[in-house]
């Protein structure tokens, strides 16, 4: 599967989460789903619902027409400018883990059709942090986006700004906000996703600047941590604090969208934003076993 | 692109660390000698005085060593000049305006009006007490999202009027609170970085003391990024590294090495345009002088953004921000 990427494919959910083989227990509620179940359902609890994380290179693969993503800047990689201990050993711990150079891949691919600039952040690569890479490359395919007049959709996985690059990385929200920016201009639509989490740095820069922000549901989306407030405030919170649904009910973002609706939301969203229809639409690549495809 | 920045030294970082601890030492043989109660006997205030310029000499020697934690100490020093003493000595007939017209008016921000060098300009800043009492008044200088939408709200003022704007930054965060998250603290945020990387006005911003992450960036996007000596600038406070890092707050002093703080370590990776020097000492030995330092290096730079073109302005701004970062280009 995911066959029209260049580099080596791994499949973290499996790896991770179902070392035993065939069985996966959901680390929601614990329920014991067969993991091509949980493929086909695009990772999500057919028990309870819950939406396990992807990957970059699955989000990209579950929601544009197959075959129609071409990456772009794959070379660029995070150097280590303030000499901070064990950041390169880091880096090359999170890059034999994913398979990536960095938490971003962004590209132009299509959505039933209608051409965007995409990326996607990576919560397994360093926790999807922004260094000068991720903003670089969020940056260029908001430029891509503006040169070619074509949306951009950019779903965000992230802690927040990557503190082994120091200032460097904070920096990387003025460059990311002032490049989405420039597309509020020029009227071309950016639709952002947050996905399960989406805080810090992440959110106060390019996340929430979208047109239109969508949620996954239950995704943890928030600028401090919940630590830190409930130091602060000296009490606990409650248990659904800084998910997507508080978020939705404190009119922070315009929708909750599932993901077996996302992408035909997606399609939506573009078509009523003039985003013309450059190719026929193309079912994404069918999840899990090929040979089954998607309701 | 940002170059990378030399290896530390570490051996200046231990050197700087067994003086704090020699320091504190006499600090501690001097209180000891004052509670004793016979500090009016002769003998024992020559002990005191000798021991006093001994404690001097290391503070002076301690100045030449420079390390982060130094840095650290100084930027939130409790006598520093304050970000609202800059904006209400540089500016001229001050007139303070309130609220975000949202929800309420946030006191960790100021925000107003008044004249720099004959010339109608809008200031922000956020506000820290010289007391806990202040403090608590003024949330120790972190605002909530209604603060940074009252300084939008200002900067939209000065771009409808075409003044330019100026941003004095101290703040150690955005409030981290859960009324500031239910009220949208990284969407206020993220609004007004992006807004002030488009304002059609010149925009110059002085970071005086604390660079406390977002919640500073989110007034300090501007043409002109100036930074005082001892002020620093950080993406995340040292003790909150330290505790994800190491799971330990006390190793703070580490973390502000690491994370390459001071005003000489950020000018080097670009982020801002000059470091502009501070009263021997420390700007809150003579605060004064040190007000004096940022109109005079205001002044000059004011002119000049005025007389840049909107567009030309705008793409300068956005190349420079555009130019920060590090990576690699790998084959």
């Amino acid at each position: 599967m995911l066959n029209w990427l260049r580099r080596p494919k791994h499949d973290r959910i499996s790896r991770r989460d179902m070392p035993a083989g065939l069985w996966v227990k959901c680390s929601r509620c614990g329920t014991a789903v067969y993991h091509k179940d949980l493929e086909r359902n695009l990772k999500v609890c057919p028990k309870c619902g819950w939406h396990h994380r992807l990957g970059a290179e699955e989000r990209l693969s579950i929601t544009l027409d197959e075959h129609s993503f071409e990456e772009m800047d794959a070379e660029l990689a995070s150097g280590d400018p303030l000499r901070f201990d064990g950041y390169r050993e880091k880096l090359s711990e999170a890059r034999a883990n994913t398979g990536n150079a960095d938490a971003a891949i962004t590209g132009v691919g299509g959505i039933e059709g209608r051409r965007v600039a995409v990326g996607a952040l990576d919560f397994a690569f360093m926790g999807g942090s922004m260094g000068s890479v991720v903003g670089e490359k969020i940056a260029r395919v908001a430029e891509r986006a503006l040169a070619d007049r074509m949306p951009l959709v950019i779903f965000s996985a992230s802690g927040g700004a990557r503190m082994q690059e120091g200032a460097l990385s904070l920096m990387q929200l003025a460059k990311t906000s002032a490049a989405v920016g420039r597309l509020h201009e020029a009227r071309v639509p950016y639709l952002s996703v947050m996905c399960d989490p989406t805080t810090g740095g992440v959110t106060a820069s390019f996340a929430f600047l979208g047109d239109v922000v969508i949620a996954e549901p239950g995704a943890l989306i928030g600028f401090a941590g919940r630590r830190v407030i409930e130091q602060t405030m000296r009490r606990k919170l409650p248990e659904r604090f800084q998910t997507a649904e508080f978020c939705l009910e404190h009119g922070l973002i315009d929708m909750v969208v599932p993901r077996s609706e996302l992408r035909g939301v997606l399609a939506r969203l573009l078509r009523f934003f003039g985003a013309p229809q450059v190719a026929a639409p193309q079912a994404p690549e069918a999840p899990g076993d090929p040979e089954v495809g998607r309701p | 692109m940002t170059r990378t920045l030399p290896e530390r030294d570490r051996a200046a970082e231990a050197r700087a660390a067994e003086m704090e601890t020699r320091l504190a030492g006499i600090q501690r043989e001097i209180d000891a000698l004052r509670r004793r109660g016979e500090k009016d006997k002769p003998d024992i205030a020559e002990q005191i005085r000798a021991l006093e310029a001994r404690g001097g000499e290391l503070r002076e020697a301690m100045l030449a060593v420079r390390t982060a934690w130094q840095a650290v100490a100084m930027a939130r020093h409790p006598q520093r000049p304050k970000a609202q003493e800059f904006v209400r000595a540089l500016l001229d007939e001050f007139t303070e305006l309130h609220g975000d017209r949202l929800f309420r008016d946030d006191p960790a921000m100021l925000a107003g009006l008044g004249w720099f060098d004959g010339r109608p300009v809008v200031a922000v800043a956020p506000c820290k007490g010289r007391d806990t009492r202040e403090n608590i008044a003024c949330n120790f200088g972190m605002p909530y999202p209604e603060g940074y939408r009252k300084a939008l709200r200002a900067m939209r003022l000065a771009e409808k009027f075409g003044y330019p704007v100026l941003s004095i930054v101290d703040t150690p965060a955005a409030f981290p609170g859960d009324a500031a998250e239910e009220r949208g603290q990284a969407e206020a945020i993220a609004r007004n970085i992006g807004e002030m990387a488009r304002l059609r006005v010149p925009v110059l911003v002085v970071i005086t003391g604390e660079g406390g992450s977002g919640g500073a960036l989110a007034i300090a996007v501007g043409d002109e990024v100036l930074m005082l000596e001892h002020a620093v600038y950080t993406v995340i406070p040292p003790e909150g590294c330290a505790a994800i890092l190491w799971h330990d707050a006390g190793r703070s002093r580490e973390a502000a090495s690491a994370l390459r703080l001071t005003a000489q370590e950020i000018a080097a990776l670009g982020v801002v345009d000059e470091i502009l020097p501070e009263p021997h000492g420390g700007a809150h030995l003579d605060p004064q002088a040190a007000i004096a330092a940022v109109r005079e290096a205001l002044r000059p730079r004011m002119e000049a953004l005025a007389r840049l073109p909107v567009e030309e302005l705008l793409r300068r701004r956005y190349a420079k921000y555009r130019a920060m970062g590090y990576y690699e280009e790998q084959l």
